[in-house]
């Protein structure tokens, strides 16, 4: 019975590890869509759209495990719903990558030149915010002293992501050239990118909390 | 009709055992890292084991207390301990059987008018004190040490929850163990000195003795209470851990475990002992005391005093109080309605002389003053009015008191052919039969004299010093003998 059970807790925590992948390489996806995009590669950005698809199906296949898995063996009692509140806050974030993609792929936003750089680097920052919440997760598991430093890290990507935004945004209304709607549309592609640094931002707040409860 | 006597410690054994299983399983239990069946099966084993095994030295504590002599008096001592934890029970206070059986105890001596030990009083009312200090101390010391390792090995979340369930089963085992080698004393020590049955040998390699018996039947009786009623407490009540983490949770059990073991373990004692450290007195302690005071030392790491339930402390002080005082009371009343309601002997009296031998005896121990040739010769009916004859005579110290005491307590045994054709050969040795078969014919008027005597016949039947078992194992047949060599019972 030992060993069985020292198994099952193996099992569980290489679950939660791959589903932090899958986080982290939706992030990774996203980044080189955006890429694509702007480089005016539309195979390219289908071929990402259907791999963080399939990263975001496997993503929730996981997290369902995991979540039956705590049910079903009465794994950490004590925070349980604190986890799998984690896990779901996390899956969230990984359905906002692929829902910002697709949103490129539906919208094919005529995005001009001089805002690719600024694009990229808020797409950049975002992704940078995420893949820290996801290392803040995994020391949340494992050591759980450093995750206050990764958390420093969400906030520092989450106001660099605020900055480039209204810096692009001010950039974008100042075009005299650009219709209404094309500066509106850029608008909101670039808002609905900069939320997901956002909802990253809040997980952490979320995860501050945890912390403090697992503290000894 | 002596198995009707033992039944009031047997019911006292089933409330403890239905009470007490949420101290040492609850936490596990209730979070559901184990199932209630399992714990009380384990459980069940291990106090069973630990009675067997380690019951003896807080019940040679208690038969310091008070030596209850008669079957009557002890069914009444148990059964006033029992009345009392229920009566407490229903009024919401919280109880300990330790604290009751103590308080019957002292209201059996008041009642026959035999002395008390108090210096044995004032080690167990210690004890009680000093056991909940102690278990926070160890919650304390430990919560710090676990947690260091936590931080050391850096441990992920299930690979330390699995350690705190196996934690949680391992404290518990040890913690049944320790109940059942610490608290098997309430329940069957007033019922050792006047219960002798046969050693029992299994696959010749196995003896359990006349004690050993009774503290499996102590054991069973406290198994059953587990079995039977105790899902009910762990499963509502619990132990009132629960609101901690697993961590705190583990080592309040671990802290409550040590304590009960520390107060328990012969062998621990003798270990010290051996190397000249001081040990610790074996005396049965409040399993839900210390459990308390291990989750109070938890709460000050955690929280400072803001944590602690000031009116929990208050509550436990105070059954220090009022548990024994009440228990002593119902003892007292019960007793005298059983001795002249039913006409059961609740006693044997016993009495009291500075017989010559006495007296050198006395001179030999350097107790001996001229004051106390006012009392030669003189029998008193009781300690109690020897102590008084004593106390107007000559000032002496509580254990010179008792030095006196025992020198002078009255006896009346005769070795002849009946007594030795009815003795049962399977508990003492052929070398040990020898040695009384020459004292045939032989009168002793005090039980020391015997001791003497057997001592200079055979040195099978002298002390060894540092051999604790051996000498143990020589009081408890030397007891048994007083008993069976009495000539006649004493008038009442």
């Amino acid at each position: 019975m030992k060993f069985l059970v020292f198994k099952k807790q193996n099992g569980i925590q290489k679950q939660i590890d791959d589903f932090l992948d899958q986080v982290s390489e939706a992030g990774m996806l996203f980044r080189n869509g955006i890429a694509a995009y702007l480089k005016g590669d539309i195979e390219a950005l289908q071929q990402r759209l259907e791999s963080i698809s399939e990263t975001e199906r496997r993503g929730d296949g996981l997290s369902r495990k995991i979540e039956e898995q705590l049910y079903r063996q009465t794994l950490i009692p004590e925070s349980r719903g604190d986890v799998l509140e984690l896990l779901e806050n996390m899956d969230r974030l990984l359905d906002r990558f692929k829902g910002s993609l697709w949103r490129f792929e539906a919208e094919r936003p005529d995005i001009d030149a001089e805002f690719h750089d600024e694009f990229e680097e808020l797409c950049r920052c975002v992704v940078e915010s995420v893949e820290s919440m996801v290392l803040a997760c995994r020391a949340f598991f494992k050591e759980i002293n450093q995750v206050t430093d990764h958390m420093h890290k969400v906030s520092f990507w989450e106001k660099e992501c605020d900055k480039l935004s209204t810096r692009l945004e001010k950039a974008i209304f100042r075009r005299q050239d650009l219709t209404l709607c094309q500066k509106l549309q850029m608008r909101d592609l670039m808002r609905a990118v900069d939320k997901t640094s956002n909802r990253a931002e809040d997980v952490a707040t979320r995860l501050s909390i945890y912390v403090l409860k697992r503290a000894l | 009709m002596l198995a009707f006597f033992l039944s009031s410690g047997l019911f006292l054994g089933w409330s403890l055992g239905a009470n007490h299983l949420s101290n040492v399983f609850g936490t596990a239990v209730g979070s559901g890292m184990i199932r209630f069946r399992t714990a009380a099966i384990l459980c069940s084993i291990f106090i069973i084991l630990g009675a067997v095994v380690s019951g003896a030295g807080t019940s040679a504590t208690l038969g310091t207390l008070g030596k209850v002599n008669a079957a009557p008096g002890a069914f009444m001592v148990a059964l006033a301990a029992a009345v009392t934890v229920y009566l407490m029970t229903m009024v919401g206070h919280p109880i300990s059987t330790s604290q009751a059986i103590v308080g019957a105890i002292i209201g059996w001596n008041f009642f026959s008018e035999s002395r008390t030990d108090y210096d044995s009083l004032i080690k167990i009312a210690t004890t009680w004190v000093a056991s909940p200090i102690m278990s926070a101390i160890f919650a304390i010391v430990l919560y710090k040490l676990y947690a260091f390792f936590i931080r050391l090995f850096k441990v992920y979340m299930f690979k330390l929850d699995a350690l705190n369930r196996y934690g949680l089963i391992v404290a518990g085992i040890f913690g049944s163990y320790s109940l059942g080698a610490n608290n098997i004393a309430n329940v069957m020590g007033v019922f050792l000195p006047v219960y002798h049955f046969p050693d029992i040998t299994f696959f010749g390699q196995l003896t359990l003795t006349s004690d050993q018996q009774l503290f499996f039947l102590g054991g069973l009786a406290i198994a059953l209470g587990v079995l039977t009623y105790s899902r009910r407490v762990t499963m509502t009540v619990g132990s009132g851990i629960l609101e901690f983490s697993p961590v705190a949770a583990l080592v309040v059990v671990w802290a409550h475990s040590l304590v009960l073991f520390l107060f328990a373990s012969e062998g621990l004692r003798g270990f010290l002992q051996s190397l000249g450290l001081p040990s610790f007195p074996l005396v049965p302690v409040c399993s839900s005391q210390a459990i308390v005071g291990a989750a109070i030392g938890v709460g000050l790491l955690k929280g400072g005093g803001r944590t602690v339930k000031w009116r929990t402390v208050l509550c436990i002080a105070r059954s220090w109080m009022l548990t024994p005082v009440a228990a002593a009371l119902i003892s007292f009343v019960c007793l005298f309605f059983v001795q002249n309601v039913f006409q059961q002997n609740t006693y044997r009296p016993v009495a009291y002389k500075l017989t010559a031998p006495a007296m050198q005896r006395l001179q030999q121990a350097g107790l001996y003053r001229p004051q106390l040739e006012k009392l030669r010769d003189k029998e008193y009916p009781h300690a109690v009015a020897f102590g008084q004859a004593l106390a107007a005579v000559a000032p002496l110290s509580q254990r010179q008191r008792e030095g006196v005491l025992n020198a002078a307590e009255l006896a009346n045994l005769v070795i002849n052919d009946e007594c030795l054709a009815t003795l049962r050969r399977d508990w003492i040795t052929p070398e040990q039969f020898r040695a009384l078969v020459s004292l045939k014919g032989q009168r002793f008027s005090h039980k020391w004299l015997l001791a003497q005597a057997l001592a200079a016949a055979s040195p099978s039947w002298r002390p060894q010093s540092g051999d604790e078992k051996h000498n143990r194992e020589l009081e408890r047949k030397l007891a048994r003998l007083y008993m069976l060599l009495e000539a006649e019972p004493l008038k009442q």
